[in-house]
């Protein structure tokens, strides 16, 4: 493949879902909108294998000094490909699932897909912030899909306004960028002067915590799940939160060069992996698990990009997109064959469409952390690096390991039950309490699952000798594979912690069913002081600041009311009586000398009557009259000014 | 070209009031003829033009007028006019086709506005302060008898605040203009020689003073808090063509005066106050953005988030007198910044208070808690609204990312605790988020039933607005191409 059409193909994989995309939500074309967006996501998916091997870079002048750079190195081979092909999968399925405002949604999704690949290929930063809010806000719109409900538009704004909040760290980062003299391109951010980079470094850091949904950021994702389940199959799985931890992967240098952030990013992925796997646990709705599940696993990617081990990192981030766009496509299907997504209620569904349930099963026991499958390489490829650092943040991630298999024990135990007669009205009682359950699974529907599981299955490879040796080489690392004493414990771990709670029901904490309360305490700290303020402030301006405004007003006019009166009782007052004493003059004069001068006198009491009318006639008491005349005063003193300059 | 881009507006009003024979119909077409004209005109300009360098202008005209004084007919552009004079013609084409269908008086308005369009374009293009102060002025009493004859509800009392604040506001910048002549040697209204001269360098007192007066007179008509109280009952009361014009255009004025007259003209003092001016950009960002979250009226709330929006112009204008070694780069960045967010909020706010206009127009309330699912009765009214929303938001791949992008990295680069005014880029992005869900999700109920969407002459109005703030989101050389020459024009200006 030449180096032009290379090229070519790197704008086309931006430009083409961006493009049909927009076209689709603009038009609204319902017929074909089904196969257009296929054979895009189809020929995306073509473009990113492209990419994978060719490796191109271009670029064109954007803003701020700065070029829109988009290019493919081993990190972005191996991220775009996934983000495609799970796409594809995804639209494939959303074909059997989607039935109403299908332009709308496949648009959407394909915006998405598009912003999704500008974030795992940009290499200057203000290319990124692009594409890193163009995926919040098609969020925003996919998760509000059903705008009829309410809940759900409010789910979408709180997913937009939180990783918002996360993402003016960017903002941030680029003010720290091009003040530190480095520049806004991702490669040079570590060459920020000292003071700066801390900034920059802080700034990129809440940003992607903000997307990875990592602690205390992690609630949006609970109410993201209002949204379609294809979207969460590919937003809150594959692509979007992934790119959270895609991007501390990117900036693993800048991390490393700071001294406290590497570490930082390690202890908070630690910990969400091991809070959210305890929400996880908690749950009863099976997406809400799920989503928990994805938190917690993220923080894997997190902790892997915070102690320098991208390829664990990065493969984990590959295996777990596979792992969790095929669970959450299953959970989508049986929501909308069985119309609910209650564990309860979903008891003994793998049975019903063994298909679903065994590539569930697969992906279930990936997320377990069970040998040889995926999830279970990928995740010792980071708690080896882990163990090397800080035993503490060994155990934790342990913990959070121990946790991940619990959970996905409950799924497994949970969907494979053979349901007793005396459950059974337990059970069905659950059936059609979310939506209408059509009983049906279709092809359309399954066929994407055996891809995903077949990833869920072999992904684990990439952290494994000989291909995750290939992978840390050509990312710079040096390779290094956990010992074999570790993985067997992890194994072993998973194996004794699924068998545990087949023997005893896992236990659900009641204090972090809820999230952690974070959600509330957002609400509690941040929201509800804002809006208070906002009211406060509003009528601020209202009472204070306009009356203010109104109060000299009428004060002006006051004064100007007082000067007409003044000029009509004093002023005027004055001619008329000078006026009265000089015809009181003349009359004695009259009487004095009543010829020859008599007339004179009479003629210059008359005008002197006539000026005082005259007089009389501006003073109307009209603030506006008195406003010209202030003008016109003005304008004279200042030619007067001018003339005698 | 340029004096026929400035008076051919003008000339066709003339015509239009001269000849009433003119049928309503024909009115209202040879006001978009019109404006088409003019923006073609200005194209051509566009294509014609090459960056003047520093202390020049291109297309530049100079006729003798009032000599005593040495203030002549002097226009010209540069990389900060063009884009607001390209912006100003959009605007206007936009409101003469939008009312293609208003049966309200069509031929004295369509003169009204023709006449205050040739203002506008003249203001951008004026080098001289007398005749910016003409045009100052002129737009005022223009944009006074559109809310007074075209408005709705208590129009007049809004119109005559309007006409009273900002009135006010230009004496005090005449005043600092006459500051300026006096001490220019020899006495001068040029604004290039003006620029050139810096007469008030050296004399810090007096340069504050004059810097003060221009200050307070622009501020007036930007606005920034404390000085926008005029601001929400003129656009609620307003007839949607008449906001979409004060907010698009006659808000520009003032924040166009910074770059233009203030920066260039009075360096010294504007390094001296810069933090004044960034305190008060960051006030009105965050204040702005605070007052306009609370609002329960549409139109109210697009009218406060233009005082967020002008904040953010205000602020790396401020910012870009923070002089310190090796700052440029920044500096001139925030102004370029500053230059796009002042195209980007004209093209964008005319948008939403023309589809504001359309809400009133069917449901005769601007009144947020009177809808709920519009999305069902005017699908493409939620669209092109969600679009121009986020675009107001500042979402990439709109030109609101663009302006605002380079204002923060800019200002952050030089003043980091500007960063405080990021905040307001999340109140806006939660304020119109709301807004969305309140008139256009849910049941579709009171005010939304039998709503009808846009028509085709709305569509033709918005939609191309949008779809230029589209094109600059995502392809922003064009423009920015023109703009940052002149940024750094500016930036070396202010720093010497």
């Amino acid at each position: 493949m030449s180096h032009g059409s290379a090229q070519t193909a790197l704008w086309l994989l931006v430009l083409l879902p961006a493009l049909v995309g927009a076209l689709l939500v603009v038009m609204r074309p319902e017929r074909v909108a089904v196969p257009v967006s296929l054979i895009t996501a189809a020929l995306t998916a073509v473009l990113a294998l492209l990419v994978a091997i060719s490796g191109p870079q271009v670029s064109v002048p954007f803003m701020a000094g700065t070029d829109l750079a988009l290019g493919v190195d081993a990190l972005s081979a191996l991220v775009v490909p996934t983000v495609a092909v799970v796409t594809l999968l995804v639209l494939v399925f959303s074909a059997g699932e989607i039935g109403q405002s299908r332009a709308r949604f496949y648009g959407l999704m394909l915006l998405f897909a598009s912003g999704a690949l500008l974030t795992a290929t940009a290499q200057t930063l203000p290319g990124l912030l692009l594409a890193w809010e163009v995926m919040g806000a098609t969020s925003f719109a996919l998760i509000g899909f059903w705008w009829r409900e309410q809940h759900r538009v409010s789910a979408g704004t709180t997913a937009f306004l939180v990783t918002r909040a996360a993402d003016v760290g960017l903002y941030l980062a680029a003010g720290a960028a091009l003040a530190g003299g480095g520049g806004l391109a991702l490669a040079d951010l570590p060459a920020a002067s000292e003071g700066w980079r801390h900034v920059l470094a802080a700034g990129v850091l809440v940003a992607a915590l903000g997307k990875a949904a990592q602690l205390p950021f992690s609630f949006w994702l609970s109410r993201a799940m209002e949204g379609p389940s294809p979207v969460s199959a590919l937003l809150h799985s594959a692509a979007m939160v992934a790119m959270g931890g895609y991007l501390l992967l990117r900036t693993e240098p800048l991390l490393a060069a700071t001294g406290w952030a590497g570490p930082t990013a390690a202890w908070v992925g630690a910990t969400t992996a091991l809070l959210l796997g305890a929400v996880a646990l908690a749950q009863q709705d099976l997406k809400q698990l799920l989503a928990a599940s994805t938190a917690a696993q993220l923080g894997f990617v997190v902790m892997g990009a915070g102690l320098g081990a991208v390829g664990g990192g990065a493969a984990h981030l590959v295996a777990h997109a596979s792992t969790k766009a095929l669970l959450f496509l299953a959970a989508g299907a049986w929501l909308s064959a069985l119309g609910t997504k209650q564990l309860t209620g979903l008891r003994g569904a793998a049975r019903r469409w063994p298909l679903v349930g065994v590539a569930s099963a697969v992906g279930a026991l990936s997320l377990a952390g069970v040998a040889p499958l995926a999830l279970w390489a990928t995740k010792d490829a980071v708690l080896a690096v882990a163990l090397a650092r800080s035993p503490w943040l060994y155990a934790v991630g342990l913990a959070a390991a121990a946790l991940s298999a619990a959970y996905s024990g409950r799924i497994l135990l949970t969907v494979w039950a053979r349901v007793p007669a005396a459950d059974r009205a337990r059970v069905v009682q659950h059936l059609d309490e979310e939506q209408e359950g059509t009983r049906h699974v279709g092809r359309l529907e399954t066929l994407p699952l055996l891809p995903l599981a077949l990833g869920a299955l072999t992904l684990g490879l990439l952290a494994l000798p000989p291909v995750g040796d290939v992978l840390a080489r050509s990312l710079l690392e040096q390779p290094g594979h956990p010992g074999l004493a570790e993985m067997g414990v992890s194994a072993a771990l998973a194996l004794a912690v699924l068998a545990l709670v087949r023997w005893r029901p896992a236990p659900r904490p009641g204090w972090v069913r809820h999230w952690l309360g974070l959600e509330t305490a957002v609400r509690a700290v941040v929201v509800g002081p804002t809006l208070a303020l906002a009211r406060a402030l509003a009528s601020f301006d209202d009472r204070v600041l306009d009356r203010a405004v109104g109060a000299a007003a009428a004060g002006a006019v006051g004064v100007a009311r007082r000067a007409a009166t003044f000029d009509d009782r004093v002023l005027d007052g004055a001619v008329g009586s000078g006026s009265r004493a000089t015809a009181r003059l003349a009359r004695v004069a009259a009487r004095a000398d009543e010829r020859g001068v008599d007339g004179a006198v009479e003629g210059l009491a008359a005008r002197v009557r006539r000026l005082g009318q005259v007089a009389r006639r501006p003073q109307s008491g009209q603030l506006h009259h008195y406003y010209v005349q202030a003008v016109a005063v003005l304008a004279v003193g200042v030619l007067l000014l001018l003339s005698v300059r | 070209m340029l004096s026929l881009i400035i008076v051919l507006p003008l000339l066709a009003a003339v015509a239009l009031v001269a000849v009433p024979r003119l049928g309503d119909g024909a009115a209202r077409w040879v006001w978009v003829v019109v404006t088409a004209v003019d923006l073609a005109l200005v194209a051509a300009l566009w294509l014609a033009y090459e960056p003047p360098g520093p202390g020049r202008l291109a297309f530049e005209e100079q006729v003798p007028w009032i000599p005593g004084v040495d203030s002549s007919y002097h226009v010209g552009v540069d990389g900060l006019s063009l884009p607001l004079m390209a912006m100003t013609t959009v605007v206007f084409l936009a409101c003469a086709v939008f009312a293609l269908r208003d049966e309200d008086r069509p031929r004295t308005r369509a003169a009204l506005f023709l006449f205050l369009q040739s203002v506008s374009l003249g203001l951008f293009a004026a080098a001289d302060l007398i005749l910016f102060f003409l045009f100052f002025d002129l737009s005022i009493v223009g944009m006074y008898f559109v809310i007074a004859g075209w408005g709705h509800g208590d129009r007049g009392r809004s119109a005559l605040k309007f006409f009273l604040y900002t009135f006010l506001g230009s004496l005090a910048l005449l005043a600092g203009f006459i500051g300026l002549y006096v001490a220019a040697e020899p006495h001068t209204f040029d604004m290039v020689e003006l620029a050139r001269q810096t007469p008030l360098d050296g004399s810090p007192t007096a340069g504050g003073l004059v810097l003060a007066a221009i200050l307070l007179g622009l501020a007036v008509k930007t606005p920034t808090v404390p000085f926008h109280t005029w601001l929400p009952p003129a656009h609620t009361d307003a007839p949607a063509v008449g906001s979409a014009v004060l907010a698009g255009v006659l808000l520009k004025m003032g924040t166009y005066g910074f770059v233009r007259i203030a920066m260039p003209m009075l360096p010294e003092a504007w390094r001296a106050w810069a933090w004044v001016v960034v305190v008060v950009g960051v006030v009105s960002v965050v204040y702005g953005a605070l007052v306009a979250l609370a609002q329960t009226d549409l139109k109210r709330m697009i009218a406060y988030t233009s005082v967020n929006h002008m904040g953010y112009v205000v602020l790396a204008v401020g910012a870009a007198g923070i002089v310190a070694e090796g700052s440029e780069q920044a500096r001139s960045v925030a102004v370029t910044g500053a230059v796009t967010q002042m195209v980007s909020h004209g093209i964008v706010t005319a948008a939403l208070f023309l589809m504001a206009g359309v809400v009133w127009d069917r449901a005769g309330t601007y009144d947020l808690g009177s809808f709920g699912g519009l999305a069902g009765t005017a699908p493409r009214l939620a669209t092109l609204f969600a679009v121009g929303a986020f675009a107001s938001l500042g979402l990439p791949g709109l030109s609101g990312f663009i302006a605002e992008f380079q204002i923060f990295a800019g200002s952050i680069a030089v003043a980091p605790v500007t960063a405080v005014a990021l905040v307001g880029i999340l109140i806006t992005a939660a304020l119109f988020l709301r807004a969305l869900q309140r008139l256009f999700t849910g049941p579709t109920r009171g005010a939304s039933r039998g709503f009808g969407d846009l028509r085709a002459a709305e569509l033709w109005a918005v939609a191309p607005l949008l779809g230029l703030s589209l094109l600059i989101g995502v392809l922003p050389r064009p423009l920015l191409g023109v703009v940052e020459p002149a940024a750094e024009v500016v930036v070396q200006l202010v720093g010497r």
